[in-house]
């Protein structure tokens, strides 16, 4: 390969019939709450670990959609399991069950 | 919408296109990227066509690529285009055509800009008598080179020696057109057809017997987008945008594409040399390329002229396989031979993309 001093730049498009759904079709059956999500973000307003590091549990939503399941690998560690979300979420999302839910889901594809 | 029913809309953006009598003006890249094509433009209109065009020695930049990189302010642009305008004055003319498509984009932009606001005209006007100590008049049709080609498309084809036409299978061959951004996309009424469903190279396409393709990332950017290039940390940027067009026409197998901007032609033709390099691909078929043109130089093709006095030697995506299926004759040996017979020596071969 020859080098030119630059690289082609890798694709940022998410294309939303192409990505992977495969965490999404596992929480569709075992946390099926996560379709109310209207992403309001009162989740990430009261998280306690996003208090202390830089975890955002609404992007976790986000990437669940987006099929992009190394962020969200890394996303879900974060997540100290309090349950605060839970009270405050204005849809009834079981959030802590999601983030169990979207773990089992990964080490299974992995 | 209905497909149908937009293209009928945009059908209505025809723009008029002056008969005769032409001020002419260079793009200050393309003489570099394919030298010939000019000089193709100035040959059919002044000895197939015989129309008169002039040509002023002391044109200068348009100052569009300095605009375009954030470097030359809109004031100066305007000045120098006032400039421009005053050369085209005093020859006597009135009939503006540009060879460059971001110029045409930028006399575009000037020249609506001092229609709504007249006196910006006036201020404009004043920095040029500082300046220079010249006047000038607005032109009364500014028009793209390719506005010109394509107005003479029939007499062109009426005289021409060949067709878009596979003379061995006998069907039309398959063209991917793409129009410069800044010809239509800035201001649609100023283009033939508009912004979605630009008519100038299709017309082409159509009238000379080929078959125009119509694909996803028709209307994608090929890539230049000055600040992407000019600066080279970003040409990864410029050569990824290249790349989406590329592997979304693949599919419909183009046998040439048709440009009718500076750039455009330029990074279709290298990007598909240095994407080989990098990555090993070769967007046409049998390991080669797929083929670029300028509409010059098609034109030249259409009428017969010799494809080594088009410049189509110095093209980084060899041309043979497109002319062997228009069946146009050439010399292999007489490929990088200069004007007066000498060697002008064989660049090196491309290591994936096949190289005649």
């Amino acid at each position: 390969m020859k080098e030119f001093g630059y690289t082609v730049h890798k694709e940022r498009l998410i294309d939303y019939d192409r990505n992977d759904k495969r965490v999404l079709n596992h929480l569709k059956k075992h946390e099926p709450s996560v379709l109310t999500c209207i992403a309001c973000g009162s989740c990430t307003a009261t998280c306690s670990a996003g208090q202390l590091v830089d975890f955002n549990i609404r992007l976790v939503q986000t990437l669940l959609r987006r099929g992009e399941i190394e962020p969200l690998k890394k996303e879900v560690r974060k997540c100290m399991l309090c349950g605060k979300c839970i009270l405050i979420c204005p849809r009834g999302v079981n959030m802590r069950n999601l983030i169990l839910a979207i773990q089992t889901a990964i080490d299974k594809l992995q | 919408m209905i497909i149908e029913g937009k293209k009928r809309l945009w059908q209505e953006y025809q723009k008029e296109i002056a008969d005769d009598r032409y001020f002419y003006v260079r793009s200050c890249v393309r003489q570099n990227f394919f030298p010939a094509s000019e000089k193709v433009f100035l040959r059919i209109l002044k000895e197939e066509l015989g129309k008169d065009v002039y040509e002023n020695a002391a044109h200068t930049t348009c100052s569009g690529i300095g605009y375009h990189s954030d470097v030359v302010p809109f004031e100066t642009a305007m000045t120098v285009i006032a400039r421009q305008f005053s050369l085209m004055t005093e020859s006597g003319y009135e009939h503006f055509v540009t060879s460059c498509i971001t110029s045409f984009g930028l006399y575009s932009e000037v020249l609506e800009t001092w229609k709504h606001f007249p006196d910006v005209l006036q201020k404009v006007r004043g920095y040029l008598k500082e300046a220079t100590g010249r006047t000038f008049e607005l032109p009364k049709n500014v028009a793209h080179a390719s506005d010109v080609i394509f107005r003479f498309r029939n007499e062109i084809a009426s005289r021409g020696t060949h067709r878009l036409v596979n003379h061995l299978t006998g069907k039309p061959l398959r063209v991917v057109e793409h129009i410069g951004c800044h010809y239509s996309k800035m201001f649609p009424s100023k283009g033939v057809g508009g912004a979605e469903y630009p008519y100038v190279l299709v017309g082409m396409i159509e009238d000379w017997g080929g078959e125009v393709i119509d694909y996803p990332e028709r209307r994608h950017c090929c890539g230049f987008g000055f600040r992407q290039y000019i600066v080279r940390a970003n040409r990864g940027y410029s050569i990824a945008n290249s790349k989406k067009k590329f592997e979304s026409m693949k599919p419909y197998q183009p046998d040439f594409i048709l440009t009718n901007c500076p750039g455009c032609p330029m990074f279709f033709d290298r990007w598909q040399y240095a994407l080989s390099e990098m990555e090993g691909v070769t967007y046409g078929q049998n390991g080669e390329g797929i083929p670029v043109l300028t509409y010059e130089e098609l034109s030249g093709l259409i009428l017969g002229y010799d494809p080594w006095d088009l410049g189509l030697q110095v093209h980084q995506v060899p041309v043979e396989p497109l002319l062997d299926k228009l069946g146009i004759p050439y010399d292999p040996e007489t490929k990088f031979a200069g004007k007066d017979g000498q060697d002008l020596g064989r660049p090196d071969a491309p290591t994936h993309m096949k190289f005649f």
